[in-house]
């Protein structure tokens, strides 16, 4: 329980440091990059829930991303409030993870990634042909210029609601793993026939982990149409969500909450900054090369070559 | 109703030459994937790897597609003997395997690969033109443009030949056999990491080959690839795992489901034909049409 403890009021100490930004930094474009890195915590700790945990490979982040994304649309073009879409897209990704892990769960884990990699160009298919969604052409969020509470711009706004977001995902990560639910996945990554002859419930703790997992993705997603106020497919269903929220984990080291987080800050960052002073493209190599580097040379990530010394 | 006869007849016949030539694309995957147990996920970006080498030599050489596809195959199986030996040194050498991470390191090639195609060759189309490029022959209502016939042709000799080649020489059975028991192959020895290095090298000389026909076929950009992921993978687990016949029927079928659905229901739906495919395969029939 000391631990418990420790993590806590790091918690509520980084919380109070990043929620006092606002306050004292002027650069709006700061803010813009700080999102991104937070949205990359929540993507990669969501990846590690089903990926470090229990050892399946998801492909599909930019769809279940997508699912939180365009659910806020629908909210947005129905009038309703910002929390609820915040909450319908949540529960949308969790749904259709539940699905999707239903159909392809009892296969073998390959066919669940490439079933994964399926779903993100079905759906972008789908929301390409549906007018109601924006289409080809995209759609437009109008969002105020102030914040709702009163102080400082829309963006400050944006920026406490992903901090919250990362906090939850973060504890909701931990906690799993520190529970039986996170034991039983690591013994179905480890060894499944085992695990299964044990008596775990491995095709129930699969589907439970693939929906929050989803969901998380999916919650990631519902901020995003206020951040960028213009949604359309491509951006949406960036191949790119999926490849960072892979290698972010790894990089960080597969298996326990700290390493997608610190993946995260590290390649979120990293990209931040080459992507101003070099090119997307060149973001996407780095990302690539860097998932390659170290899936080959260090396969527990950071988190590993520390332990070792 | 004269004209729509003609369209369906027209769809069904490109449909069926497009998918011998997506039999091609995923023959490559049908070796890896259906025997090897490789998920090579990256294989789409070598098809398109092999059409920009072809577009280069085309462009800078005047070289006939047909004959770079020819003098590129040995560096694509020696490129994939080399990759092979990394995979199999990181990921398969300890017991049990490391599935996730060999999944991981095949996603990261993939974007590797594109970014670089994407900073050599940027963004444009590229296409090639050739004597044959816009003929076509006439049967009636029926036109078969010899782009997609030249193709068609090349990659059924391809397929045939292959399956030839598996089916009657030590080294094809010799793959076939390390696909079902690689343990029993070794008391017997034969070392299954070289024949399942050479049969990766095979799959990506395909590869190549396959891009040279693509370039022939349409216009190519370097993100293309990802478009053929799901095409790929659908006809392998469709046709039945390292079945090569069933690979060919499968592709036929995707191919007119495809062609049909750019041409009654527009292109902007033909991406989802074949990942819509693929996960219904999955959710419903993941032993292929073909498997028991």
């Amino acid at each position: 329980m000391k631990t418990n403890r420790a993590f806590y009021i790091g918690v509520v100490l980084i919380s109070l440091l990043l929620g006092s930004l606002p306050f004292w930094v002027q650069s709006e474009y700061f803010f813009f990059a700080a999102y991104t890195v937070l949205q990359f915590v929540i993507l990669a700790t969501a990846w590690n829930i089903l990926g470090g945990y229990a050892g399946y490979v998801n492909f599909g982040t930019a769809a279940f991303f997508a699912i939180g994304a365009y659910s806020t649309v629908v909210g947005y073009k129905l009038g309703w409030p910002q929390g609820y879409n915040i909450l319908l897209g949540t529960f949308m990704a969790g749904l259709i993870g539940l699905g999707m892990g239903y159909l392809t769960l009892r296969l073998k884990g390959v066919f669940f990634s490439i079933a994964t990699l399926a779903l993100s160009v079905v759906l972008n298919t789908i929301v390409t042909n549906t007018p109601f969604l924006g289409g080809a052409r995209g759609v437009y969020v109008i969002v105020p210029r102030e914040s709702p509470i009163g102080v400082g711009q829309y963006i400050h706004w944006l920026f406490f609601l992903i901090l919250a977001m990362a906090i939850f995902s973060v504890i909701v990560a931990r906690t799993i793993e520190k529970s039986s639910l996170g034991q039983g996945l690591m013994a179905i990554r480890d060894d499944e026939l085992a695990a299964e002859g044990l008596g775990v419930p491995t095709l129930r703790l699969k589907l439970i982990a693939t929906t929050i997992s989803g969901a998380l993705m999916g919650l990631a997603g519902t901020t995003f149409p206020y951040l960028i106020t213009y949604m359309e497919p491509t951006a949406t269903f960036n191949l790119s969500f999926a490849v960072n929220s892979i290698a972010m984990p790894i990089v960080g080291g597969l298996g326990s909450w700290l390493g997608p987080l610190i993946g995260a800050l590290l390649l979120g960052t990293i990209q931040q900054v080459a992507s101003v002073t070099l090119s997307a493209t060149w973001n996407l190599l780095i990302v690539g090369g860097v998932l390659v580097f170290f899936v080959t040379l260090a396969p527990n990530g950071l988190m590993g070559i520390f332990k070792k010394k | 109703m004269d004209i729509s006869l003609d369209l369906l007849f027209n769809a069904i016949i490109s449909g069926l030459l497009l998918g011998g030539f997506y039999a091609a694309m995923s023959l490559g995957i049908s070796i890896s994937f259906g025997m090897l147990d490789i998920v090579n996920i990256a294989h789409p970006v070598f098809i398109m790897l092999g059409a920009y080498v072809a577009w280069w030599l085309n462009e800078h050489f005047g070289f006939d597609p047909i004959l770079s596809a020819l003098l590129m195959s040995p560096f694509f199986f020696l490129m994939g003997l080399s990759i092979y030996r990394i995979y199999y040194d990181r990921f398969e050498k300890s017991a049990g395997g490391d599935s996730l991470r060999g999944l991981a390191f095949f996603f990261g090639i993939l974007f590797i690969l594109e970014m670089l195609l994407l900073l050599l060759f940027g963004v444009d189309y590229r296409n090639v033109n050739t004597g044959y490029t816009d003929a076509t022959i006439n049967l009636g209502i029926v036109n078969l443009p010899y782009r997609l016939l030249i193709p068609f042709v090349l990659s059924i000799c391809l397929l045939l030949a292959i399956r030839q080649f598996f089916k009657s020489t030590y080294f094809g059975r010799a793959v076939s056999a390390v696909a079902q028991d690689p343990l029993a192959l070794q008391l017997m020895g034969v070392n299954p990491v070289k024949i399942k290095g050479y049969a990766f090298g095979l799959s990506l000389l395909i590869a190549g080959f396959s891009g040279a026909m693509l370039i022939i076929i349409q216009s190519v950009q370097p993100a293309a690839g990802r478009d053929y992921i799901g095409l790929v993978f659908a006809v392998c687990v469709l046709g039945g795992m390292g079945n090569l016949m069933g690979t060919l029927f499968a592709a036929m079928i995707l191919g007119v489901a495809e062609s049909m659905t750019a041409t009654f229901a527009g292109p902007s739906w033909s991406p989802a034909v074949s990942f819509g495919l693929l996960l219904l395969t999955l959710a419903f029939r993941p032993q292929g049409i073909f498997g028991k």
